[in-house]
């Protein structure tokens, strides 16, 4: 469990210090920053087709309403290079009026964590105002799944899956080595396009075992199920305020990775490759996509935004709205979010080691 | 016929959501969106829907629907403008149109040819919104029988146009397809991300060429040096001939032709993961398949023009299927439009598997209106189309340094980067050289376009079918030759058999008098040695990645065929066709200006933007463009810069897009736009 004390222990000092910032701040009776007209720029650092361009769209008109003055909000894409070059682009900008935000998403963590050459941006200067969670789910069809004994996943062991694969170092290696802990042996075809390419090819009987996030599982799988063409398998799960895996608050009635890899003989929820898993799925889904001010930003702006994205929570409407474009997932703003973030940038050196040497042993991808 | 009678009472609540003024009037305010939008070369869809987003929150959904596709619907028919009268392709979608459109219009014809193209634009879009109509209910289960084999296979019926397209001498153009595919593989490879041709250390490569900037840089940048060289108005007759009612008149007599197109194009864009783009090559080879005298294109035949223009509506109406079905967007502005749907009323439309089920009178509306809005933005269209097209008598000195300054800003826009300058410059070029040596382009962008699915596809395919094969050899063959895989593999066989019987008597590009060997000779010894340098480049990847196969596979053929070329080009005596040089005879040749000084002016643009940023560099360009080589007067040269920079900046406003930094950003923090 090292890796997550690590985690833990880092977050409480995070927590501690933002604690102290906010502190500060009211004392020295600051009243926030007023945007009264003007414009303020929200990059997200992938095109406009992408599940985080459906987020920042999604809070762009709430956040114009919410903060002081109206100002316009505008999102500008930025895509390249895996998100790296947008990424980039935002550690190269200081704080000026509060008129900048960033908008990251696990595919911009990920790199970081591993080290990719082309990261630039240091997570550690940026702050952060606003964390959003999300979960997966993964899923077999019928005839599969009824090889699962309950939670037992020992008789999938026989079976040559498929999977449809965006990329060894994305997000997608939450699923592939969950299923390898399963001792599953799971073939993945690189070059999909995106998570609804890899559905689509479950669809048409290519894949046999996908996973898809949160909502789009909602709005893309959960008629499958209706219709009898997919079976869940697990979620990946949420964490609880003192960070264990339960179960995903979307979907309670499915298992998570963790009771189905306890009921599996030969699948450890202990040890370096559990921890590395673990790692790798907080910085991936919990805290999956983060809004931050450039180096620099003042109290008063972060008080600003904090209290901005506050307000949008407060709204009466907002379970109803955001629970279809988001899923129930928490929206994490002040020392919540300082935590958020803390897990999603830091892993142990072990849990990278482990990632980078796998991905080596694995697909051949050397990130050194 | 169970299912249809089941969906009767969603025709009658769709049409009473359509049918309200208020909806109408959206509708109408969308059209005219989109047709101001599309008839400005590589801004496109996208562009448009991202300036509508802010506004669809919690807007009223059938309002915010009826904004979108009104939108939407009309790019690929205002695209029209540029291809056919600056032969420029305006989007993706009618890049074919320019082969023939654009003769037309330098025969003074250019009225002629855009209302054909939009009378078949608009029966396209018809014919797309009848067939979606009946075949929405049943596309489903359809549409997931086009597997990963079948999709290869389709990729691949999409190259053998280059047969039709290759020119007088195949091999060329087949060379030229392999180009543009080893082009095309430039980045990061699909399936471990191994760099091809580029490297971390120069990032700009690493995502690949965009589209847009090898569209715009193969076909635009070749015509407008070359109409500059001129020095004269696009159309040859002063008095332009052939009103709108006439290219109606060759629509009607053509209908059959874009009957067939429509379908083609209705049928490809159904098909989630080829993005349409080769639709309108599908059926510009088809329109010359089925034509009996192939003389004529390549120099101005309306049939050239009905065919890409009738698919590629149609192709918008077939787009629907995969993206409110599947929830998978057929394109980059299906992907907005999906994300937009999301944002309307209180979310209550949710695009994919259950959309016929709760939203079935939704559907409808998304088809009909997408027909409403084709009948409305053709009829705009047509009317605007005999006054729009006196533009092609202006002198064109006066328009080409506003074409200049709209496709940079284009070609910026799909990287944000100044780079992006630098390479459409340098396809700019290339594009110069194949016009100048009789090199296919329309070929070029073929093997550009599909070079990525071609890899892809093939890649998974045989990936899956090494898993089947494990399995049993019968579920092996079962999952490759499919019944759909084996008649599109009749079709291509068919296709590639009477295109290279056909193909020499199809001059895409008109005829090209042959003449000395040394220049190219010169130029094809540099397309070996790039050829050369992506074999060697990919042969660097190491063994076990699949990035490396196909550019090896691309470019040992493509080796093959320059071996061929240069032992016949030392064989035969200079008065060979494979010697085709355009600056010997024919306007080029008796060109008042030459290539060089010309080329200079645009390269120019390009060195005092990287200096001072996209606006101040306009600003000295469109002046002394204007004084020194269209000799007008200081004070019209001065207005001319004016309205020329204002338009930009209200352009880049309202669609809240940057300008190119230089230099001078670097150390100047300066105000928008100069930023």
């Amino acid at each position: 469990m090292s890796t997550f004390k690590t985690t833990r222990r880092v977050a409480m000092g995070l927590v501690a210090a933002a604690a102290a910032t906010f502190g500060l701040q009211a004392n020295a009776g600051g009243h926030g920053i007023d945007l009264t007209g003007r414009t303020v720029e929200w990059i997200i650092p992938f095109s406009e087709t992408g599940g985080s361009a459906k987020w920042a769209n999604f809070y762009a008109p709430l956040l114009s309403e919410a903060l002081p003055g109206q100002p316009t909000v505008v999102v500008k894409f930025m895509p390249g290079a895996g998100s790296t070059k947008g990424a980039n682009y935002f550690q190269e900008q200081t704080y000026d009026d509060g008129t900048l935000i960033f908008g990251s998403s696990g595919s911009t963590q990920f790199p970081y964590l591993l080290g990719d050459p082309r990261v630039k941006f240091e997570y550690d200067d940026w702050s952060v105002v606003l964390a959003s969670g999300t979960g997966g789910v993964a899923y077999l069809p019928p005839d599969l799944a009824a090889k699962m004994d309950g939670m037992n996943a020992a008789g999938l062991r026989g079976t040559d899956f498929i999977y449809g694969n965006q990329g060894a170092t994305r997000l997608d290696l939450v699923p592939t080595l969950a299923w390898e802990m399963l001792g599953l042996n799971v073939e993945s075809v690189m070059g999909i396009k995106g998570r609804g390419d890899g559905r689509l090819m479950f669809e048409r009987g290519e894949a046999n075992i996908d996973y898809q996030t949160s909502s789009s599982y909602l709005s893309g799988v959960t008629p499958l199920v209706e219709a009898g063409t997919a079976v869940p398998m697990m979620t990946w799960g949420a964490l609880d305020e003192a960070g264990n895996i339960v179960r995903d608050p979307t979907f309670p009635d499915i298992p998570t990775f963790k009771e189905v890899c306890e009921a599996t003989e030969g699948c450890e929820t202990s040890g370096e490759k559990w921890d590395a898993w673990k790692a790798f799925f907080i910085a991936g889904f919990p805290a999956q996509k983060m809004v931050f001010l450039p180096q620099g930003a003042t109290p008063d702006a972060m008080a600003t935004y904090t209290a901005a994205f506050e307000a949008i929570k407060a709204r009466p409407d907002f379970a109803e709205i955001s629970g279809k474009r988001l899923g129930k997932y928490p929206q994490m703003t002040g020392a919540a979010a300082e935590t958020a973030k803390a897990s999603a940038t830091k892993v142990s050196p072990e849990a990278k080691a482990f990632i980078v040497n796998w991905l080596q042993d694995k697909y051949g991808v050397s990130l050194n | 016929m169970e299912v249809i009678m089941e969906a009767l009472p969603a025709f009658g609540d769709a049409w009473a959501l359509i049918l309200q003024p208020v909806v109408l009037g959206y509708l109408i305010v969308g059209v005219l969106m989109g047709l101001c939008i599309g008839i400005f070369p590589g801004l496109g869809g996208i562009a448009g829907l991202s300036l509508l987003l802010p506004f669809m929150f919690g807007m009223d959904p059938v309002l915010g629907l009826a904004l979108m596709i009104g939108m939407v619907a009309v790019v690929p028919t205002s695209d029209t403008f540029a291809s056919v009268l600056m032969g420029i392709p305006g989007s993706s979608a009618s890049q074919a149109t320019v082969l023939d459109g654009f003769p037309m219009a330098k025969q003074g014809q250019a009225a002629r040819a855009l209302s054909a193209a939009f009378a078949s634009s608009l029966f396209g879009g018809l014919v797309g919104a009848a067939f979606l109509t009946v075949f929405i209910l049943i596309a489903r289960p359809i549409v997931l029988e086009f597997r990963t084999p079948e999709l290869l296979m389709i990729t691949i019926f999409g190259l053998s146009m280059v047969g039709i397209l290759a020119g007088r001498v195949p091999i060329k153009g087949i060379v030229a397809a392999g180009l543009g595919m080893l082009i095309g593989t430039i980045g990061e490879g699909a399936s471990s991300g191994d760099l091809r041709m580029s490297s971390y250390d120069f990032p700009y490569l690493t995502d690949g060429l965009k589209l847009v900037i090898v569209g715009l840089g193969i076909f635009a940048i070749p015509e407008i040096i070359s109409l500059l060289r001129q020095d004269r108005a696009i159309s040859q007759e002063p008095q332009l001939g052939g009103g709108w009612l006439l290219g109606v008149k060759d629509w009607f007599a053509n209908i059959w032709l874009s009957v067939r197109c429509s379908i083609i194009g209705v049928i490809v864009g159904v098909i989630p993961g080829l993005g349409g783009s080769v639709v309108d090559w599908i059926a510009y080879g088809h329109a010359v398949q089925t034509t009996p005298d192939k003389s004529n294109f390549g120099k101005g035949e309306v049939r050239g023009v009905i065919g890409p223009e009738s698919s590629n509506n149609a192709k918008e109406g077939g787009g629907l299927v995969p993206t409110l079905l599947f929830g998978i967007p057929g394109s980059g502005s299906m992907a907005i439009f999906i994300g937009a749907i999301a944002l309307l009323g209180s979310g209550q439309i949710e695009v994919g598997p259950a959309m016929l089920k709760n939203n079935l009178d939704i559907t409808y509306a998304i088809v009909w209106l997408l027909a409403l809005a084709n009948v409305l933005g053709t009829v705009i269209c047509i009317a605007a189309s005999g006054g729009i097209a006196k533009l092609t008598t202006i002198r064109f000195v006066l328009l080409a340094p506003f074409l200049f300054m709209i496709i940079s800003f284009a070609a910026f826009q799909s990287g944000q980067n100044l780079m992006d300058l630098v390479a459409l410059f340098a396809i700019g070029f290339l594009g110069i050289l194949m016009r100048r040596f009789d090199w296919s382009r329309p070929a070029f962008l073929i093997g550009f376009v599909l070079s990525n699915p071609a890899e892809t596809y093939a890649n998974q395919a045989i990936q899956i079918a090494q898993s089947r094969f494990r399995k049993g050899f019968g579920d092996g063959i079962d999952y490759i030759f499919s019944p759909i895989v084996l008649i599109l593999l009749v079709i291509t066989v068919i296709s590639v058999v009477l295109g290279l019987r056909q193909a020499k008597h199809i001059m895409a590009e008109g005829d090209i008098q042959a003449g000395t060997k040394r220049a190219p000779i010169v130029f094809m010894l540099l397309v070996t040695a790039f050829i050369g340098y992506a074999l060697y480049d990919a042969n660097a990847i190491p063994s076990y990645s699949r990035d490396r196969t196909f550019p090896i596979f691309v470019a040992s053929i493509c080796l093959l065929g320059c071996a061929f070329l240069i032992v016949r080009m030392m064989l035969k005596p200079e008065t060979d066709t494979i010697f085709a040089d355009r600056e010997l005879n024919g306007e080029d040749a008796d060109a008042a200006h030459g290539l060089w000084p010309t080329l200079a002016w645009f390269a120019a643009l390009l060195v005092l933007t990287s200096l001072l940023g996209f606006i101040l560099a306009l600003t000295i360009f469109l002046f002394a463009f204007m004084v020194i080589r269209a000799r007008v007067g200081v004070i019209l040269a001065a207005c001319y810069t004016v309205a020329g920079l204002a338009f930009i900046c209200a352009m880049a406003w309202l669609l809240n897009r940057d300008f190119p930094p230089g230099l001078l950003q670097e150390y100047f923090t300066l105000p928008w736009p100069f930023t």
